[in-house]
């Protein structure tokens, strides 16, 4: 265990997420089996005043998933300098068992609150909590996700030992690294930039025209769904190299140093953020059927639209301006 | 998107009044809170600065320094050693340094004795740090005598004092001359304290320092990196014990604001009563409770920054500085430079803000569900 104030922070992060959200998905469960909207009794009343309590605890859960997300990033970076051969967060990841995990466990944690929030701000849009059922079953659904994401990282946090010899990010994320980092690394940068920008060009496509014609939310959402991999894939097999001025190397978190100017916030917030509402909108498409929906879930998925060709629009500026604007040329 | 501004502006402002109109119970919780964010963030603020600070400092160390073991124990390093070090290949510039450490018993205080690599003042001269010069009340021109080992007096005389710049390293130094530090030491001729070394190319420094254990068995090479490696453990590991010793208070006050959060006063229900009556919704008032949250953390986190800010940079930390930074009597005075970023503002967060905000949630629920009816009633 590294008595790091970063490290406490996340666990102490860990444990008020993980007691929000246990909180709230045991309301969920009581609300899926005892919900009867028929009924009057004092108990439909006690639960129609507890689903309020279980949007505020996830929406706060979701605000900590996304902080925590990035300070753990920061945390492995400034953790670092302990491990013989670490220069930056891929060498601290790998430190102990489980670092790697608990990063996609992170990422997909925060895209499935950001999900569950939309879904939860739909529900709110109708008088008669239409999409009730639905958004309590994805509750009991995440909740073990996220409860496994804070158990590996106690784990992760508590196994790391300054004395142990990591690889550095050169190697990980160098062509012949092993595993998925070395995979990555060593996609062709050609066929990496070509599918992200496929799938970034057909995400913005797509949202515009559901901004503008009001159809076309499932190609939306299976776009924004192929553009977050494509987007990390690209971040490491293509525009890495460009940012550093180096073709060999690929490490995604050193976008994140001072020294490259942040580039990497900006970078993964867009992606993120546009994949997040394009999946939305196409999340809530099915549910423009329902009577009390039938008014708001189309103007919901045009702002998520929007909202989605915005971010999709700066985050190929962010590329545009990485790539074009390095002195590495070819 | 305006409608939505709007909508949240206007509760924000009442928000804003309705903790002013319990202006007194709101101003000594938001001074509790401010007060537990100055504590945390000054150990994270001070512990980042001197961490920098090391880093500075480290940055123009050597690259390798070569110790002689015997028995466990650091001894000197004969001359014929660096002969052995001249041959290991990548190796660059190649030093034997004389230092140590002296006990002066009139201020109690140990001073750092060295010989620079090249000594600009003559026999029988001393460089001194501004410590030693502050516990000896020395100027250029003073004399500095010197129980030696073998219990005679060494007289130097000060030729200057070392520039106030460099205090961190310099505080306790006393630069001399060879045939000086010899004499005061009984050092013989043809023997080091340890070496240095540098290293052409900086990715092979491990490479090097595993030649030269293999070259010298009786050695002992320490990388900077490794150095480096130690004083981020050290500090890190102060910090982290410092949070968790001020966990403690986090703990108390989270359990102050929710008490705080549960017990409503009477005043505070009827108004909450009344304004559901009046036609607004729980989310309105759930809203008004998070804005209202939101207004006392941001205050909060906010002056709490401000306090941790100056009491590290401006004031130098006075209470944190003993139990951080470690103890001598010649310590030197520096200022702390501000290293102050996103990264220990988030860390700063999820030890203070979220932690209050877990424990006030559920209590503020309560508050925004309850029925006008039965408070209109009671």
């Amino acid at each position: 265990m590294i008595l790091h104030p970063g490290a406490l922070a996340l666990l102490v992060a860990s444990v008020a997420t993980a007691g929000l959200l246990l909180h709230a998905a045991g309301h969920g469960l009581v609300i899926l089996r005892h919900w009867d909207l028929s009924s009057g009794s004092e108990l439909q009343l006690r639960l129609e005043r507890r689903t309020y309590l279980v949007s505020t605890l996830v929406g706060w859960v979701m605000a900590f998933e996304l902080v925590s997300l990035f300070l753990y990033v920061f945390t492995a970076d400034a953790l670092a300098p302990l491990f013989r051969g670490a220069m930056c967060a891929a060498g601290s990841l790998r430190a102990a068992p489980g670092g790697y995990q608990v990063l996609v466990l992170k990422l997909a944690g925060a895209v499935l609150a950001g999900l569950w929030l939309l879904l939860d701000h739909a529900d709110r849009q109708g008088f008669d909590y239409p999409l009730l059922r639905p958004k309590y079953a994805a509750l009991l659904a995440v909740a073990p996700l996220l409860l496994a994401e804070a158990w590996l990282q106690l784990r992760f946090l508590t196994a790391l030992r300054p004395q142990v010899i990591t690889s550095c990010c050169g190697s990980l994320f160098g062509r012949s690294g092993a595993g998925l980092a070395g995979d990555l690394a060593g996609l062709p940068p050609r066929a990496a930039a070509a599918a992200f920008l496929a799938a970034a060009g057909a995400a913005l496509l797509a949202a515009v025209a559901l901004r503008r014609t009001g159809r076309g939310a499932l190609p939306l959402a299976l776009a924004s769904a192929l553009l977050l991999p494509a987007g990390l894939a690209a971040a490491i097999a293509w525009v890495s190299p460009y940012v550093y001025e180096l073709p060999t190397h690929h490490c995604p978190f050193c976008l994140l140093q001072r020294e490259y100017l942040g580039i990497g916030y900006p970078l993964y917030a867009a992606l993120l953020g546009a994949s997040v509402a394009g999946m939305g909108a196409g999340l809530l498409a099915p549910f423009r059927r329902i009577p009390s929906l039938a008014q708001a879930v189309p103007a919901l998925q045009r702002r998520l639209a929007g909202a989605a060709a915005v971010l999709g629009a700066a985050l190929l500026a962010i590329v545009a301006w990485a790539v074009l604007g390095s002195n590495l040329k070819g | 998107m305006r409608t939505w501004l709007a909508r949240q502006r206007s509760l924000l402002d009442f928000a804003l009044g309705s903790l002013w109109r319990r202006k007194g119970k709101n101003l000594a919780l938001t001074a509790v809170y401010a007060l537990t964010v100055a504590a945390v963030a000054s150990v994270l603020f001070f512990t980042g600065a001197l961490r920098a600070e090391a880093a500075r400092v480290l940055a123009g160390s050597p690259e390798v320094v070569v110790q002689r073991m015997v028995a466990g124990r650091h001894d000197l390093l004969p001359a014929g050693h660096l002969q052995a070090l001249r041959g290991i290949r990548g190796v660059g510039e190649i030093r034997g340094r004389l230092w140590g450490y002296f006990h002066d018993p009139t201020p109690q205080a140990n001073y750092t004795i060295q010989v620079p690599d090249r000594f600009w003042g003559e026999e029988g001269q001393a460089v001194v740090g501004q410590g030693v010069a502050r516990a000896r009340r020395l100027a250029p021109g003073s004399p500095l005598d010197l129980v030696a080992h073998d219990g005679s007096t060494l007289r130097l005389r000060v030729r200057e004092l070392l520039a106030s710049g460099s205090e961190l390293v310099s505080a306790d130094l006393v630069l001399i001359s060879e045939a000086d530090f010899r004499r005061l030491f009984g050092v013989p001729p043809g023997v080091y304290t340890d070496a240095v070394l540098t290293v052409r190319n900086p990715r092979e420094v491990s490479t090097v320092a595993a030649k030269v254990a293999a070259a010298l068995p009786d050695t002992r090479p320490i990388t900077r990196e490794e150095l480096a490696r130690t004083y981020e453990s050290i500090f890190d590991w102060r910090a982290g014990l410092s949070v968790i010793v001020l966990g403690a208070a986090v703990l108390a006050f989270v359990v102050v604001a929710w008490d705080k959060a549960s017990g409503l006063s009477a005043e505070e229900r009827r108004e909450i009563g009344v304004l559901k009556a009046v036609g607004w919704e729980t989310s309105d008032v759930l809203a008004l409770k998070a804005w209202e949250g939101a207004a006392v953390s941001l205050t909060a986190f906010g002056a709490g920054v401000l306090a941790a800010y100056a009491h590290v940079f401006l004031l130098g930390a006075p209470i944190f500085r003993p139990a951080l930074q470690g103890w001598s009597v010649l310590y030197p005075q520096f200022r702390l430079v501000p290293e102050v970023g996103p990264y220990q503002l988030a860390t700063l967060f999820f030890l203070s803000v979220a932690p209050y905000t877990a424990a006030t949630v559920v209590p503020s629920w309560r508050a925004a569900t309850v029925d006008p009816d039965a408070v209109m009633r009671s």
